[in-house]
């Protein structure tokens, strides 16, 4: 019977589907308790670790945000960026170069392991030495016998600059003074580690134990779905969780994550999307933050392009930087999303300033500029069927829509040919920037590690610096850097930063656009939001309604 | 014997035995010399003449004609139907998502640029993804079904299971890698697109031209063709491929839209065309950020878009029916 | 048959080979250095760098990968991804959410597309038949990227009838705006392939014959109609799931599906070879084993169409 057979199908279908639909399931919902004050568990936006969740091999935002939950180091920053002692008592240097930290009595990890003086220094040796291949390891360059302990096939494993005094001191000889390197101690490289996780770092790494305000849950980082943190209830530093856990539901784009949070079905969003920076206000009310945080996006121009070099080139940069209307890309792209750039650094830093000279090559001044590029061409014509691009990475980031808007100005005011230049991938981008084998300007972003105007400057634009995608080189700079390294103190280091600057903002090596902005949103279940110097919410001071 | 047994289209077959009534009458009464009479005078019409014939005289056809002529006119001569050139005048983002003006009839995106004007800018790479690209599968894809499904045997093995290689290679990861041949680094067009949608384009229309030629090809009038004397190939071409073209052209009419939008969606991933290249998967793209404060520059290359799917449909349904005797009415 | 079956299993060789070699080709040549890319915007560690090239085999030739991916594969192991975890467990979770996803999408193309495509045969030229032509362009002629977050604020966050993510355990219920978002797109297809069917089927003479036999007009349709009607259909169905299984990266993205195509996309713009082949290998299983149940379906459909075995 034909009839039959049609319906025999419609029901082989049917149940092939229910089997392949019911065998849905496993693992647990992400969902708080309902609960107001501190009995409520946060759901925030997170994204899949990279790498073993090791503090040392963790160098990007998705892990970097739970290793500063679960672990805690010598120091922390507070909200504005000062270092706040925790593990530490104290940490002294007079000289710059060699300093003496004591630890707290009776730290431990949540496994019960005791951490001492012995524990930073084999956390440390282990994050440097090559053969272990931690991705931050280059944190450690400056402490003494770093380059013999990173070397390739090095066979040494500890650095010579480390030494254990007591079971709670231990000291540190850098290699050269640098003044600002106690401030560098909050960032997450730096922690300690138990000695289960130098043994077997990737077993550990799916399953950190860590001695900071929380600890993973039993079987908490479900992969690519959600990471779940309890508080540790032995923490006693300054960072005391106020709510009964963090749960990082993994996006992979912050869109969804909003609609989440529209929803309730997500208490904070870190970074609100740019498709919806028009409607935010609208849709959020009052539960939104606008909080300049220490992070800045530039155009780095590479030198080692004939038309960028020389005096010729000096003037070119300039005139593209006065060519760019800060003001209106900001207001009209991101809706005040960004600050416009005045110097090279950020304005949440200790030592900021916004009225270095030079800064007002960074102010929009159309017939300035026109007239600049006049002058370097009278040097060295510019070939009026040359392209200048602008290479950015387009899998992630949103940066589409405001290089258009610059293409858009310097072609209007500087009447040049100019192409925004997409790479598919940030890893192709990275490539050609490190290779050294850019053909046009490349979009760079930098994110502070640690609250320091030097972590703006050195490693960027330092001669041979490995984030030194400009290829500049200039020794006055150098020098005006490691000046402000050996400084006495730190805002005597400070001043000879900008000094540094004053250089940088004539040279332009790359032409600072905008400082970064943390602009994010919480549900109606939540208050107490608040972000830190570095762009991230202070999870741990958020309590439910 | 079941009704469905009788072959659905006899007619290729025989031409002439159209008009044969169907009852039963004695041998003898029948005039079937006469009605099977081949009038040599008039050279007999073939399939495609005979198709030609009749589509001349359908609205359908005339009204797809005359869109798809103005699609392709707009793409050769974009200048006549906008006096901006948005490559030339570059947008002013003071105008930024700013509602139509004078001289600007359809308003301004969110870079500032004359919706209008980049519409019809971007009508030559979209059409040429679009058109091309269903062209380029057609020919590859078809060939490959099209042999798999009559010859069936080895040569199915083979061309089926190549086919079903090239299906499952993600289209991101091909993109990727294609883009980035030295060819395409420097310059990167609506040609580089075409090529990539053709090479991982081709799988599907290869299976439904496969699946319309295995149903066909043990039809009886290609027994009886056979029977004739037609070769294996000379069947194939004459007998099976043209009764085997109405699930092919609906495939091919619907995919002509699908890849003018696969190159907004590859824009999105971020691996489309380059921005200065204008088109209309750009701009839809380009629009998506603001579509809840204004939706308007991703509405209207969006509906350009179903203009040009829309005329290729009805060219597609009007060609079917100009080849399928039995739908045509009486 | 049997013969036929087992030929078609034995074919799975030769288009795995292949299949596992043209992807790992591909990924070998993708640009950029996955293990620079690591590194972020800060300095590569060259000492740190060497060594994880030498974890992941990526400072061998091409051929050598390609070998050792292949002898782990028959020695029941797959390889670890950038995160240190076994290829087969990321496996493990990102298939069974895509199968749940892909399935109901077919389901939802399948039911709606050959009902509407037989209505709209039945009626051709009247009022339903143009509707369903006006929305069938509006499903093409607009990415699913908007689409999908159309629906996802409107259906989801406006009315509140379905949450605009799936929840970590992906369940049936979330999935529903998404299957149905990753089935728009075809359903056009299954629409006007049905219909265009429909019209060619409906004037054959075995219909007519069929209806002056006196059968009722339901019966006409749904035997003598609809049953010759299905094969172009099934040919798309049938292709179709396993481009859904491949994952829908965007729709997958919109919706927070953790599935195939999520995975896939990230381990094709990380370089994460391993992955991606493994992941693609799967995909050709599916893919073949799919083709071959369509053959199968054919034969049932329709008595003439044979197989030399």
């Amino acid at each position: 019977m034909r009839f039959s057979r049609t319906s025999k199908a419609l029901g082989v279908m049917a149940i092939a589907a229910l089997a392949l639909t019911g065998c849905g399931g496993g693992g647990s919902t992400a969902g708080g308790s309902t609960g107001g004050g501190a009995s409520k568990v946060i759901i925030a936006d997170g994204s899949e670790p990279q790498r073993p969740l090791m503090p040392a091999d963790t160098n990007e935002v998705g892990g970097g945000k739970v290793i500063d939950l679960i672990f805690a180091g010598l120091v922390s920053y507070d909200p504005s960026g000062k270092p706040v002692n925790e593990l530490a008592e104290s940490i002294e240097g007079k000289d710059g170069k060699n300093f003496t930290i004591k630890l707290k009595k009776d730290q431990k990890f949540t496994n019960g392991e005791a951490i001492t003086a012995k524990t930073f220094v084999d956390s440390w040796n282990f994050g440097a030495a090559a053969k272990n291949a931690q991705l931050s390891g280059s944190f450690f360059e400056s402490i003494k016998g770093y380059d013999e302990a990173s070397a390739e096939g090095s066979k040494v494993e500890t650095m010579s600059g480390l030494k254990v005094v007591d079971d709670l001191t231990f000291t540190v000889e850098l290699k050269q003074p640098e003044s600002d390197w106690p401030l560098r101690l909050g960032y997450s490289a730096f922690v300690p580690v138990p000695s289960g996780a130098l043994k077997d770092p990737k077993g550990f790494g799916e399953k950190p134990v860590g001695n900071g305000p929380y600890k993973l849950a039993d079987g908490g980082w479900q992969h690519n779905v959600q990471i779940q943190l309890v508080p540790n209830p032995e923490y006693n530093g300054p960072r005391k969780a106020k709510n009964a856990g963090v749960t990082f539901k993994i996006f992979q784009n912050d869109d969804a994550a909003y609609q989440d949070l529209l929803s309730n079905n997500l208490d904070i969003l870190q970074t609100i999307p740019t498709s919806a920076l028009k409607n935010f206000k609208s849709d959020l009310g009052d539960r939104t933050i606008n909080k300049p945080y220490a992070g800045n996006q530039t155009i780095a121009i590479p030198e080692y392009l004939p038309e960028w070099s020389g005096e010729a080139g000096k003037l070119r940069r300039q005139a593209l930087s006065m060519a760019i209307n800060r003001d209106e890309i900001t207001k009209v792209i991101f809706s005040g999303a960004r600050q416009p750039a005045k110097d090279f650094t950020a304005p949440v830093l200790d030592g900021y300033s916004d009225s270095i000279p030079g800064s007002e090559n960074l102010k929009f001044d159309a017939e300035k500029a026109k007239a600049t590029w006049a002058k370097a061409d009278a040097i060295q014509k510019w070939d009026a069927n040359k392209t200048f691009t602008i290479a950015y990475n387009a899998d992630k980031g949103g940066h589409k829509a405001w290089v258009e808007a610059v293409v858009n100005q310097l072609k209007n005011t500087l009447g040049i040919k100019v192409e925004g230049k997409p790479y598919a991938t940030f890893k192709e981008a990275r490539n050609d920037a490190t290779a050294g084998t850019l053909t046009g300007s490349i979009r760079a972003g930098w994110q502070a590690d640690y609250p320091s105007l030097y972590n703006f400057l050195g490693p960027i634009y330092k001669t041979g610096a490995g984030s030194n995608d400009a290829r500049y080189a200039n020794p006055a700079f150098d020098k005006a850097i490691s000046d402000g390294l050996a400084a006495s103190s730190v805002s005597e280091g400070n001043k000879a930063m900008n000094k540094a600057q004053e250089i940088l903002l004539t040279d332009l090596p790359a032409i600072p656009l905008w400082y970064q902005v943390a602009q994010g949103g919480w549900s109606d279940k939540v208050t107490n939001v608040d972000y830190g110097w570095n762009g991230v919410p202070l999870y741990y001071n958020i309590s439910g309604k | 014997m079941t009704p469905e047994n009788i072959a659905p289209d006899q007619r290729s077959a025989a031409p002439a035995r159209r008009h044969i009534e169907h009852f039963v009458a004695d041998f003898a009464e029948t005039p079937l010399q006469a009605t099977d009479k081949v009038k040599e005078d008039q050279a007999p019409l073939s399939l495609w003449g005979e198709a030609w014939k009749n589509l001349r005289r359908q609205p359908l056809f005339l009204i797809s004609a005359f869109l798809i002529l103005v699609v392709v006119a707009v793409s050769l001569f974009p200048s006549l139907f906008s006096g901006i050139d948005p490559a030339s005048e570059a947008c002013q983002l003071a105008n930024s998502d700013a509602g139509p003006a004078a001289g600007h009839p359809l308003g301004f995106t969110q870079q500032g640029c004359d919706v209008y004007a980049r519409v019809i800018f971007g009508t030559r790479s979209s059409v040429t993804v679009g058109l091309f690209t269903t062209l380029g599968v057609l020919l590859i894809g078809g060939i490959m079904g099209a042999l798999a499904g009559y010859y069936g045997g080895w040569v199915d093995a083979v061309l089926a299971r190549v086919n079903d290689i090239f299906f499952a290679l993600p289209l991101i990861l091909g993109a990727i890698v294609m883009m980035q041949l030295p060819v395409f680094r420097t310059n990167r067009t609506a040609w580089t697109l075409v090529l990539i949608l053709v090479t991982f384009g081709w799988p599907q229309i290869a299976r439904i031209t496969r699946g319309a030629v295995i149903e066909v090809r043990n039809a009886d009038f290609v027994t009886a063709a056979r029977s004739l004397g037609v070769s294996k190939f000379g069947a194939l071409l004459r007998h099976v491929l043209p009764n085997s073209l109405a699930p092919i052209i609906v495939v091919a009419t619907i995919s002509l839209g699908t890849f003018i939008v696969a190159e907004s969606t590859l824009s999105f991933l971020g691996i489309g065309l380059p921005p200065s290249v204008m088109s209309w998967g750009n701009d839809i793209q380009a629009a998506q950020a603001s579509l809840r404060s204004n939706p308007m520059p991703l509405l209207w290359p969006a509906i350009a878009l179903s203009i040009t799917v829309l005329s290729f449909i009805m060219l597609g349904d009007a060609l079917r029916d100009a080849l399928d005797p039995k739908a045509r009415k009486r | 048959m049997a013969t036929y079956i087992l030929k078609r299993f034995l074919q799975l060789i030769p288009v795995f080979l292949g299949a596992t070699l043209l992807v790992y080709f591909l990924v070998f040549s993708l640009p950029g250095d996955p293990i620079v890319a690591l590194f972020g915007d800060k300095p590569v560690n060259e000492a740190v760098a060497a060594r994880l090239r030498e974890q992941y085999h990526l400072d061998q030739p091409f051929w050598i990968q390609y070998l050792l991916y292949l002898k782990g594969i028959f020695t029941f192991d797959l390889g670890q991804d950038f995160s240190g975890r076994p290829i087969a467990a990321v496996l493990g979770e990102v298939f069974p959410v895509t199968a749940r996803l892909a399935v109901m999408a077919l389901i939802f193309e399948a039911v709606f597309g050959i009902i509407f495509g037989l209505i709209a045969g039945l009626r051709k030229g009247k009022f339903f038949d143009g509707t369903v032509l006006v929305a069938s362009l509006i499903v093409i002629g607009i990415p699913i990227f908007v689409l999908g977050f159309l629906l996802q604020f409107t259906i989801g966050v406006q009315l509140g009838w379905a949450k605009p993510t799936v929840s970590s355990a992906a369940t049936v219920q979330d999935l529903i705006l998404p299957a149905i978002v990753l089935g728009l797109g075809s359903f056009a297809y299954v629409l006007r392939l049905t219909r265009t069917s429909v019209i060619e089927n409906m004037n054959a003479d075995y219909v007519r014959t069929a209806t002056a036999k006196g059968l009722s007009r339901f019966r006409v349709v749904r035997v003598h109609i609809l049953r010759n009607s299905l094969i172009p259909v099934i040919t798309f169905l049938g292709a179709d799931l396993g481009a859904l299984m491949g994952g829908a990266i965007v729709t997958e993205g919109i919706f927070n599906v953790p599935g195939v195509g999520n995975r896939l996309y990230r381990a094709v713009t990380q370089g994460e070879g391993p992955t991606v082949v493994s992941i693609v290998t799967v995909l050709v299983l599916i893919y073949v084993v799919s083709n071959l149940l369509v053959d199968l379906l054919y034969a049932w459909l329709d008595p003439r169409i044979r197989y030399d075995a």
